[in-house]
């Protein structure tokens, strides 16, 4: 029996430094590749400029919004028993998109506002998305991906309202951002996302056994010793920390937390969330990162919103994933 | 070890069990039966804390059930329930294994420990050749002994069992109620289980609690319940009764009201 699980153990942490050193490997060349290409060496006054004020805090901001996405689909999909769970179809994101917006227009002085409200937002749509597809039996999957599209269309249209409130100039460039958008990252904005990577990821480790059990069935998990309320606190908990916070700083990037962990259990063979967690967040960085430097480089000197790759990919995923439900 | 008194689940009229009061001693094993609807479920749920009770209390070890944690609960219980399906690609040896939980802290990996134990509960469940299968790709009565071997990984000392037999063939039906058998007389522990095989019950009970409508029509040996004005009166049935050649313990055959 030692022989199986330490091979286990052999493996995983195979996996982890892998994904590891392709994150570093992805940031590296996505730091050289965009309208301008920068080579290693000999850089000039305004070429340092484009790599550190403008460029690495796009990428590091991307990769801790693909962290946060892939990580609170990841523990969603555990806590929910549903594979098709997903911030952004579940209307969370919406959810943080409407309270960015309420702090853009009414508290537009205040920078924490967004992150503040945007939390505030994901927290709300997160409960009332729970409340509408709990059932006696727990969860279904038709249920609460219909629950996901109600709250997604309402807050809509809500959002669409809004941005009439908006002076035409700004227009554009929110536009852009409703569909997933990086351009407008900050130092700032990135520091704040990967504090909330880090407290998302250690809440959600401290459960992540818990959420084996809870996948099962949440009597099961009950019977079993699970603290049943408490880990669905925290799971709701640290995915709206997750989400309001990305989509503060780079809008609604769907489908990220649909690919990654769906990628994540076939690469780790199993669905052990004490894996496919922390994977997760890895992958979800790479991920993101890549889309976006496609989303930089494919049309240059114009851009793509990185959202609008992230949803061609992953829309088909969903469809393949809810057949095969 | 278990010591329910006077315990009603529900309300006024709407109560499902109705002053339900009985001990469960070590190296027992209790047979809960009566017709569907009876309560046994609900009364088995609630052993766990599960369903709470409006009066009356459930007393585990002397102490009040309100009282524990859920994980201190879970090393004292283990509960083999009907099953639940998941969508997630869980392996056989992972599901048995889940069943340690209560015995590491959440964050934790399991021990060499736990995975002892699941690999001889995989074994002694005659499901060795199954744990790198997945949990959804097994025939009901194939998850059923899994979900078993679960609560006897989980080295509970009382097995609250709800129709644990249901979708097994003869030979698994007689493996389960020996495995059952053997951990009571060996280490201490108890079992309750919840059955509709009244000669199941008959053969590997010790006792006996005949349910009806929420409410204990009878309890004791197998020989003193299962008679026939306690069967008519509890399920509306005719049965022929003898003794089992072997055991000597009651046999019922239905006489279908021909």
């Amino acid at each position: 029996m030692k022989v199986q699980s330490s091979k286990f153990k052999v493996q995983s942490f195979a996996l982890g430094v892998g994904l590891l050193l392709l994150l570093a490997a992805t940031i590296f060349a996505a730091a050289l590749l965009g309208s301008e290409k920068l080579a290693f060496f000999d850089l000039s006054e305004q070429q340092k400029t484009i790599l550190f004020d403008i460029r690495l805090p796009r990428i590091l901001l991307g990769a801790s919004v693909g962290a946060s996405l892939a990580l609170a689909g990841a523990s969603l999909q555990a806590l929910l028993r549903n594979p098709l769970a997903e911030p952004y179809l579940l209307g969370v994101s919406n959810g943080a998109a409407l309270g960015t917006m309420l702090a853009f227009v009414f508290f537009s002085q205040i920078e924490f506002a967004r992150p503040v409200m945007a939390f505030v937002g994901a927290s709300l749509a997160t409960f009332v998305v729970y409340q509408m597809a709990k059932s006696g039996a727990g969860t279904n999957v038709e249920r609460l991906v219909l629950s996901g599209v109600i709250v997604t269309t309402f807050l809509s249209s809500i959002i669409v309202l809004l941005t009439s409130l908006i002076d035409a100039t700004k227009l554009r460039s929110f536009t852009f951002w409703l569909l997933g958008d990086l351009s407008q990252a900050t130092k700032n904005g990135f520091y704040l996302s990967f504090l909330a990577v880090l407290i998302g990821t250690f809440i959600l480790m401290r459960v992540a056994r818990a959420l084996n059990l809870m996948m099962i069935g949440e009597r099961d998990a009950f019977d079993f010793g699970v603290e049943v309320k408490k880990t669905r606190l925290a799971v709701f908990t640290a995915s709206s920390l997750l989400v309001g916070t990305a989509v503060a700083a780079s809008g609604s990037v769907g489908y990220v937390g649909l690919i990654v962990p769906h990628l994540v259990r076939l690469a780790t063979g199993g669905s052990d969330n004490r894996l496919v967690i922390p994977f997760s967040a890895l992958a979800g960085a790479i991920f993101v990162v890549l889309a976006d430097t496609v989303a930089r480089v494919a049309i240059a000197p114009r851009e793509l919103p990185v959202g609008a790759i992230t949803a061609l990919i992953g829309a088909p995923l969903f469809i393949y994933l809810l057949r095969k439900s | 070890m278990l010591e329910v008194q006077n315990i009603t689940i529900g309300y006024g009229v709407a109560a499902v069990v109705k002053d339900v009061s009985f001990v469960l001693t070590e190296n027992k094993i209790l047979a809960a039966v009566g017709a569907n609807g009876a309560g046994k479920t609900t009364l088995l749920r609630t052993l766990n804390g599960t369903l709470p009770v409006s009066k009356g209390e459930v007393l585990l070890d002397g102490k009040n059930l309100n009282d524990y944690l859920r994980r201190e609960i879970a090393r004292k219980i283990a509960v083999v329930a009907q099953e639940n399906e998941t969508k997630f690609p869980v392996s056989v040896l992972e599901f048995v294994l889940s069943g340690r939980f209560a015995h590491g802290n959440s964050f934790g990996w399991e021990t060499e420990n736990d995975w002892q134990i699941a690999e001889n509960v995989l074994e002694m469940c005659d499901l060795k050749s199954f744990e790198n299968r997945l949990m959804n790709e097994l025939s009901g009565g194939e998850r059923q002994r899994v979900l078993f071997a679960r609560a006897l990984g989980t080295e509970a000392k009382i097995l609250l069992l709800d129709e644990p037999t249901a979708n097994l063939d003869f030979a698994h039906q007689a493996l389960m109620f020996r495995l059952v058998r053997e951990k009571c007389n060996t280490s201490k522990a108890a079992a309750i289980i919840i059955t509709h095989d009244l000669n199941l019950a008959s053969e590997f009970a010790d006792e006996i609690l005949l349910l009806k409508n929420g409410e204990i029509v009878a309890k004791g040996e197998p020989e003193t319940v299962l008679n026939a004005k306690n069967l008519r009166d509890a399920f509306d049935v005719e049965v022929l009764l003898d003794a089992h050649p072997i055991s000597g313990k009651p046999r019922l055959t239905m006489t279908y009201g021909s």
